[in-house]
């Protein structure tokens, strides 16, 4: 138990330094913009409550916005995404439920089942958070089109941060 | 009242959901970009430090375009300096008495310390604040062209709200024909303005120079946005304009805060004759 959360305390800081000292600084051509810190919620034990999870996700995406001037936007994107978790959780599980002990991660459930886990959640975070900035429907297809790319690569660091740092 | 608490109870996840959903979207949509300030004031100041951390160390790489810009700007101020000049004309301290030898603008340098180009809402914060003299609503340069303007000011640091930002309207002038338009950024490119509200009878040619009016008492008259690229008329009698702009955003590193010292008295007499 303490080992999650000492692991868990450590993952959020990483993760939002990662995101706020290098990501926010790479600026490709307005396109692309990972927003790698999402793994955070992606990684929450199975057994993390729902209450806890929304408010995680809160305070995550209210970090994310106090370092990139944008108050509010990351963290309702996040706690939307955080809303999603336990019903994305249990669309994928597996027939007999998740085994206790194990975590979300590649290493336990197989690169398919972590895949479109964690490409649906990332899809309907960005898709929040871009609609939500834009706020209008005159660029929607521009819109749509940074929402895939930034999607991609974000999911594309997810999935190798998984073999890269988390591997067990 | 206990079917009430159980009621809760049975759905907190979602009535906490959409508690925080309201809690960040208010602060989304609430924020008004002129006063926005006030709710962040607080966090600028801890942002500020630690963005100020991390810009100096990009600014590391960006040292030789940084100088040979400066050194473009020393060239261009002095051959303008009256010393450059044949023909001397009385300099300040010559003349005893005339309001017409009285400094109007004054420039506060400033260094970038965060920056953004990929998002609708972008923002600047720079390293001078409330005791540099920095106030809101005072226009921001840099040796190129025109940066944005002063939202919000916190002791040592402020945010600056850039043309790169949809919420951001700067009334502009065609510089060879005079006729002046608005100009907008439509949230794709960082690099093109949109300008509107010139009647279609103009000429405009490409290559043009797009330049501030000096209307607004944030900027001085005649300093450069960018040149005209492309344009076409969209449906009523006026152009719509494609402006390349001038100042480079992805490779901004020191701008100038700019203080009209008679800005105040052109607002008094402006609210005093009922206009706004």
């Amino acid at each position: 138990m303490i080992k999650v959360l000492s692991h868990n305390i450590l993952r959020i800081i990483v993760l939002v330094s990662f995101q706020v000292f290098i990501l926010n600084n790479i600026q490709f051509s307005g396109f692309v913009n990972p927003y790698f810190y999402v793994l955070f919620i992606l990684l929450l034990p199975f057994q993390t409550p729902g209450w806890l999870v929304l408010s995680l996700g809160f305070v995550l995406g209210l970090t994310i916005d106090v370092f990139s001037n944008t108050p509010g936007l990351h963290a309702s994107a996040t706690v939307f995404m955080a809303f999603l978790r336990p019903l994305v959780l249990d669309y994928f599980a597996p027939r007999d439920g998740y085994v206790t002990g194990t975590f979300p991660r590649i290493y336990y459930y197989g690169f398919g089942w972590f895949f479109q886990y964690s490409a649906i959640l990332i899809l309907a975070h960005h898709l929040f958070l871009f609609y939500i900035e834009v706020f209008r429907l005159s660029d929607f297809l521009l819109t749509f089109y940074r929402v895939i790319l930034s999607s991609i690569f974000t999911l594309f660091l997810v999935v190798i941060s998984q073999y890269f740092i988390y591997r067990r | 009242m206990r079917n009430l608490i159980r009621f809760i109870l049975n759905n907190h996840f979602i009535i906490l959901f959409i508690v925080f959903e309201t809690i960040s979207l208010l602060l989304v949509f609430q924020r008004n970009n002129y006063q926005q300030a006030v709710a962040f004031n607080l966090s600028r100041n801890i942002s500020g430090y630690v963005n100020s951390k991390i810009f100096s160390f990009r600014q590391y790489l960006d040292l030789y375009e940084t100088n040979r810009a400066l050194l473009k700007e020393n060239e261009r101020l002095r051959n303008s300096l009256l010393s450059s000049y044949k023909l001397k004309i009385p300099a300040a301290g010559d003349v005893e008495f005339d309001s017409a030898w009285d400094q109007q603008y004054n420039f506060i340098s400033a260094r970038i310390i965060a920056n953004s180009v990929n998002k609708q809402n972008n923002f600047i914060s720079i390293d001078k604040g409330r005791v540099h003299g920095v106030k809101p609503d005072m226009g921001v340069i840099s040796g190129e062209g025109i940066v944005g303007i002063v939202t919000g000011v916190s002791d040592n640091f402020s945010t600056v709200i850039p043309l790169i930002n949809i919420d951001l309207r700067i009334s502009s002038r065609l510089k060879n024909t005079g006729y002046f338009g608005s100009l907008y950024w439509d949230g794709k490119d960082p690099e093109t303005a949109i300008l509107e509200d010139i009647p279609h009878h103009v000429t405009i040619n490409p290559g043009d120079s797009v330049v501030t009016s000096g209307f607004s008492a944030i900027f001085p008259e005649g300093i450069m946005i960018g040149t005209v690229t492309g344009f076409d008329i969209e449906g009523g009698n006026f152009y719509n304009i494609t402006v390349d702009l001038a100042t480079d955003f992805r490779r901004l590193n020191y701008a100038y805060v700019i203080e009209d010292k008679f800005r105040e008295e052109l607002i008094e007499l402006e609210k005093a004759s009922g206009y706004d």
